[in-house]
């Protein structure tokens, strides 16, 4: 159990006022909000620590060094990986982007086959998509069920020889679905496809380790779990780190250089050109202690309880129509809904007269709503420091944002 | 709750001249594809002015809303003055629109001006 009130104090966002009212965030899995422990550490490192990585031979720049690694060694702990294989990147799209890219320079030639599928945010689509034109592959979506899982009979039909990338996300950022990443990695690796998971919706809120996942790649950004914005998280399965070429290219990921030619460092570092985001990584370690701190299994249960409540109030109100899985176990810790009849903006314009924040639009996940038959939608997502008493809020406003426009 | 002044409640609720012209001479269609919002105007013109109007649409009470009173705005208005007309009177009719709704709320007018060239 968690002690909600002193760890609400952690957090002092969650102390100002939203039009007038007391701040009801329910928009974490946009962006969750940070913990005085993470914003300090990072005011912390500018006050007293910063200096360049990997250059100085001064004491100042050894310190910031080490800090900047040992904070890859507290996020490779935190998934189960080695530090070798963490590459901090900008965020979720970014390493997606990396993946991508390397993935074209290694594995995918003309007349191949990328799937992805139906329920995939923008930034696990366009990259693929663009891979697909420019080598000339096919790009494949999973199509999604009524129930909102993957169908998974139309994945295996999909699979073939030339599979050679299969992308999906953990936990759909719209539906709330958990994706069997393990079952669907073991049908793509007996094909000698890649899998790349998009976890930015699922590594802030369950415990995932990378070796139990069963995955190759996966991206995460931290600002999504209480770290700061520009860091994220690319782990890579070493072998694929080692096949590789670097994405950028430039100072710090280099042996040697010649004006012709050069010689790449090591992974990670062979993936980190230029100065990195060096407080930001520092800052997400703080996340990322702060969490398990905690404890992850805690985090879940919090989510899900949350979850369940919104799931069960958003059920009993016929004016609400939901999407993805109903049941609160198979879900991670979001709800995407709509009013009947009622454009998602005007709700949510109207819950923030009220102090509550949700998200209403297309979620960066146009072709899945496409595929719900929405222009958009409403989300409410839940992170570890809401309340029970803020999701019956959001329910009791939802009724009077109905009385208001119906 | 709502900072939605009486007026787009209303037209919201009972838009005006909602439906289809049999015979327009002017046609502007405005959608924003990041929403759904979707207006077009049709315009019947007689003596350079405004004889009739309909719209028709989908999209947040704000968008739809003003498309209504927007019909209401430039009937037996000659096509000069609207071609002059400024946000600010759509804006003030609708009695002030959030700073975050704004786009949603010319987006009527901005059918409208489609409309006059086409
Ligand atoms: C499932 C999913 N993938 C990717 C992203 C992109 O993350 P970022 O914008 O941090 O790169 C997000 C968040 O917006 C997301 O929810």
């Amino acid at each position: 159990m968690m002690d909600l009130a002193k760890l609400r104090a952690d957090f002092p966002i969650l102390g100002r006022l939203e039009n007038g009212k007391p701040l009801i965030y329910l928009d974490s899995a946009a962006t969750s909000q940070k913990p005085i422990q993470v914003i300090e550490t990072e005011a912390r490192f500018y006050r007293e620590q910063n200096a360049n990585v990997r250059r100085g031979v001064y004491l100042l720049s050894h310190e910031a060094t080490e800090l900047y690694e040992a904070a890859r060694r507290m996020v490779a702990e935190f998934l189960g990986a080695r530090a070798e294989e963490i590459v901090f990147t900008r965020g979720t799209t970014e390493g997606l982007n990396l993946a991508a890219w390397a993935l074209g320079e290694t594995r995918v030639s003309l007349g191949d086959r990328i799937i992805v599928t139906e329920m995939e945010h923008h930034a696990n689509i366009l990259p693929w998509q663009e891979l697909a034109r420019r080598k000339g592959a096919e790009l494949l979506a999973v199509p999604i069920t009524e129930g909102g899982h993957l169908d998974l009979s139309a994945f295996r039909k999909m699979l073939n020889r030339r599979t050679k990338v299969v992308a999906l996300a953990h936990v759909s950022n719209v539906l709330g679905t958990i994706n069997p990443v393990g079952e669907i990695a073991e049908e793509a690796h007996r094909v000698g496809a890649v899998v790349v998971v998009d976890a930015a919706q699922s590594v802030p809120h369950m415990p995932v380790s990378v070796k139990e996942l069963g995955a190759d790649v996966l991206a995460f950004s931290g600002h999504k779990m209480l770290g700061p914005t520009g860091i994220g998280v690319l782990w890579a399965k070493s072998e694929l780190l080692e096949e590789w070429p670097p994405f950028l290219t430039g100072g710090e990921m280099i042996r040697e250089v010649w004006l012709d030619r050069a010689v790449w460092a090591d992974p990670p570092a062979k993936f980190e050109a230029g100065t990195p985001p060096i407080a930001q990584a520092i800052g997400l370690a703080a996340a990322v202690e702060y969490l398990a701190g905690i404890g992850m299994p805690t985090v879940n249960a919090h989510g899900r309880e949350l979850t369940a409540l919104a799931l069960e109030g958003l059920q009993t109100r016929s004016f609400v129509e939901i999407y993805g899985p109903r049941d609160p176990k198979e879900r991670g810790a979001l709800v995407s809904f709509n009013l009947k009849g009622l454009h998602p903006h005007d709700v949510a314009t109207l819950l923030d007269q009220e102090g509550i924040c949700i998200r209403a639009g297309h979620h960066c996940a146009q072709p899945l709503h496409r595929r719900l038959g929405i222009p958009a939608s409403c989300r409410a997502s839940f992170y570890l420091y809401n309340t029970r008493e803020e999701v019956e809020a959001f329910l009791a406003a939802l009724d009077r944002v109905w009385e208001a426009l119906r | 709750m709502s900072p939605y002044e009486e007026v787009i409640l209303d037209h919201w609720k009972n838009p005006r001249n909602k439906g289809r012209l049999s015979d327009p001479d002017l046609v502007g269609v405005e959608v924003n594809p990041l929403c759904g919002d979707a207006v077009r105007l049709e315009l019947k013109v007689a003596d350079g002015k405004v004889a009739d109007v309909r719209f028709d649409g989908h999209g947040c009470a704000i968008s739809q809303a003003a498309a209504s009173l927007l019909t209401e705005l430039i009937q037996g208005r000659t096509l000069a003055e609207l071609r002059e007309m400024k946000d600010e009177e759509l804006l003030s009719a609708l009695g002030g629109v959030i700073q975050t709704r704004l786009n949603c709320a010319l987006l009527p007018l901005r059918a409208l001006r489609k409309a006059l060239k086409s």
